[in-house]
């Protein structure tokens, strides 16, 4: 922590920028719903959907690497939680999303509409 | 044993891990990531089940833009997302509030740090404010709708826009049903409140109404929209019909599936839980700042160790704002 006492403050303000006009992007997809990415299918959901998840990640990583100041960490704490956590989570999704999928192939064609 | 023990502990200073550092880190701050972890996976199994459920719904499960459509002042506007994009906003800005304050500790300026603290407890209030206000209109609901006996919901509209009851349903209740308390019926018993209209006025107005359909749960995938039914598919639906919903609790709700709803509850319930405990934590440690405890103990690291919290509630919220309302 050689610099822990200089002020981050620039950078603090510019990842605050982004941070909003990233919502604001979101925000503007999520009211028009442009039909050539709302209504096409790109690898399981619609390209809109895709949209939306990486801007989240975009996101994530600022509020984790900025503000949690991960990048100012030894690399093996860094790695201890972030890699951990992204191995973790995508084991619980990948397996709870397929589960849902298979749910509703086996149950929607019992409902009666 | 004692030479099993990778930490001394001769200095009986087990609370902050005697002094070492693992990863150049102290005990507390190692240990606020490692909580931040677990509970990251909690949240997981949280949105991971709403991904599950929704995706074993994926052809009736209810549109965020028509579920969450209101805006402080503006009534009767249709402000799809609006409000949650403004509560984002929100809680980022206490982010950087946060994030200045612990700045300001890392250069010891006691009384920075405390107005910066205190503002990100004030930005803090008015979120769990606005998610309390989010959750009064998902609770009150604003169309009502009627169930099947199936488990169906159908809402009504006219013109494509989805109308209220009370908009084509004429007068009060007429059955002159009253809702069942302890001191007009059974002394043991009571009940909810009851609907402000029956079933079978809302029948009779669907009747007489001849621009009224009724709309299902079922979306159309060529267009992404729910299904309107024909005034005559609609009549056979509607005869199927049992009970009117209005507003949403746990076991039925006038937007849809009834676990859509408990979902609702329980994520952003959860997260609510977390901002408020944040706050509390948040005051506490600025009373600490003011009485000038971390002033006397040289360093300002328990106002990072909270500010690490705080900033995973926001990065929490930007996943659930992105699985419940966008997505």
């Amino acid at each position: 922590m050689a610099h822990a006492h200089e002020s981050n403050k620039k950078r603090i303000w510019i990842v605050l920028i982004l941070l909003t006009l990233i919502t604001t992007v979101e925000v503007a997809f999520g009211i028009i719903k442009p039909a050539s990415l709302h209504l096409t299918s790109f690898l399981g959901t619609s390209p809109l959907n895709w949209i939306f998840i990486i801007l989240t990640l975009v996101k994530a990583y600022y509020i984790a690497w900025a503000f949690m100041h991960l990048e100012g960490e030894t690399k093996w704490l860094r790695r201890s939680v972030v890699w951990t956590a992204v191995f973790l989570i995508s084991y619980l999704v990948t397996l709870l999303l397929i589960e849902g999928g298979y749910l509703h192939s086996t149950l929607a064609p019992l409902v009666r509409w | 044993m004692e030479a099993n023990i990778a930490i001394p502990s001769d200095s009986k200073q087990t609370w902050n891990g005697g002094g070492n550092k693992p990863f150049g880190a102290s005990y507390g701050k190692m240990m606020m990531w490692f909580f931040i972890l677990s509970d990251a996976i909690t949240f997981t199994g949280f949105l991971a089940a709403y991904g599950l459920t929704r995706f074993k719904f994926i052809d009736s499960w209810p549109i965020a833009d028509e579920v969450f459509t209101h805006f402080p002042g503006l009534h009767g506007v249709h402000a799809p997302m609006y409000y949650v994009a403004l509560m984002t906003f929100i809680l980022i800005i206490s982010s950087v509030t946060m994030v200045l304050a612990v700045d300001a500790g890392h250069q010891k300026k006691q009384n920075k740090v405390a107005w910066y603290l205190f503002a990100t407890i004030i930005f803090g209030i008015i979120f769990v404010g606005s998610q309390a206000w989010e959750w009064k209109n998902f609770i009150s609901g604003s169309y009502g709708a009627v169930k099947t006996t199936d488990g169906k919901v159908l809402q009504f509209v006219k013109d494509g826009h989805q109308i209220a009851l009370s908009d084509f349903v004429v007068g009060g209740r007429t059955d002159g049903r009253v809702q069942h308390t302890r001191l007009n019926g059974l002394w043991f018993e009571e009940e909810g409140t009851i609907s402000n209209y029956s079933i079978a006025q809302i029948k009779a107005a669907y009747k007489s109404n001849t621009d009224v359909q009724i709309r299902s749960e079922l979306i159309d995938p060529a267009t992404k929209q729910k299904v309107i039914l024909s005034r005559a598919e609609g009549f056979a639906q509607l005869t199927k019909t049992d009970f009117v919903v209005e507003g949403a609790n746990l076991q039925a709700n006038e937007y849809g599936n009834t676990i859509f709803a408990n979902l609702f509850f329980f994520i952003t319930g959860f997260h609510g839980f977390h901002v408020f405990s944040g706050i509390i934590i948040n005051i506490i440690i600025f009373f600490n700042v003011v009485l000038g405890i971390y002033e006397r103990r040289g360093h300002y690291e328990m106002v990072e160790k909270v500010g690490l919290y705080w900033h995973f509630v926001d990065l929490v919220w930007v996943f659930v704002f992105t699985f419940f309302y966008l997505v």
